[in-house]
């Protein structure tokens, strides 16, 4: 295990955040440019993922250990998020017979 | 230190997969590439049973879910619904402001200290354990209530409707 984590011995703190906002903001694209509400759902989750990683490299750098705690915490989260979030598409998908968001703009008026 | 860029590189690759292939079972195969690649990152930072639990839950639990309602749906390449092209770029475009105003304020911050594993058995389970039930005691119960209270609502949601049938 020493050698393995030899390897990030060195890296600066900035490329972590920023490969984090990277991944986040190909997260935050994904929501804006599909409209196939599964394709949404899992951007959801690029975004939780990237913010779990920061929140992990964060906790490394400053020796605490609450930063892994929470990423545990976002985990359960992410998962009833999904079971929930995928009932409702199922549901969805026996009334419209299809996962297209657009179909669901009458909540518009 | 190479490994790390190597591995960013992978991750940003195959999250960009992600949401540009158009066959939604694509997606979900390389969503479970780039939680892996996720997966060597927490081994990186040595924090292993984050890793693991990433290992089980999401690629063993979340997207097997993912993938079991896509061929439940029989959504494919047909059936998928897209974007015009000027939505499209203007999403891209929103995105990419986005990263730059993160990226702007990151210069602002001169976090460029490097990671340096002060504690190298923070992230074992025996360490985290101890901080997870003493700590954070009460969050982790309320969490076992979230799960329970997440079941119900997902079997009370995709069940048909008794009545009307």
């Amino acid at each position: 295990m020493e050698t393995v984590s030899q390897s990030i011995q060195g890296i600066p703190l900035n490329h972590y955040i920023l490969l984090s906002a990277i991944i986040f903001t190909i997260g935050v694209i994904g929501v804006l440019i599909r409209r196939n509400a599964i394709i949404i759902f899992m951007s959801v989750e690029l975004m939780l993922n990237a913010v779990n990683l920061l929140l992990t490299a964060f906790s490394v750098y400053w020796g605490d250990a609450s930063g892994q705690v929470f990423v545990f915490f976002i985990m359960a989260l992410a998962a009833a998020e999904v079971a929930i979030g995928l009932a409702i598409l199922t549901m969805i998908y026996r009334n419209t017979n299809s996962t297209d968001i657009n179909i669901l703009n009458r909540l518009k008026w | 230190m190479n490994l790390f860029y190597f591995v960013a590189f992978l991750s940003i690759f195959f999250s960009l997969l992600v949401i540009f292939s158009k066959n939604p079972v694509y997606s979900v195969l390389y969503l479970i590439v780039t939680f892996f690649t996720f997966s060597i990152h927490y081994i990186l930072l040595n924090a292993q049973f984050l890793a693991i639990v990433n290992f089980i839950v999401y690629m063993g639990a979340i997207l097997v879910l993912f993938l079991y309602v896509l061929m439940l749906l029989n959504l494919n390449k047909e059936s998928e619904p897209m974007k015009s092209n000027l939505l499209k770029v203007v999403g891209v475009i929103a995105g990419l402001c986005l990263l730059l105003t993160v990226a702007g304020s990151l210069k602002l911050l001169h976090a460029s200290d490097p990671v340096l594993l002060k504690n190298p058995d923070i992230g074992l389970v025996r360490n985290l354990g101890k901080v997870l039930f003493k700590e954070f005691l009460l969050p982790f119960e309320v969490s076992s209530i979230l799960l329970l209270s997440a079941m119900v609502g997902a079997v009370l949601l995709a069940k048909k409707d008794i009545t009307k049938v």
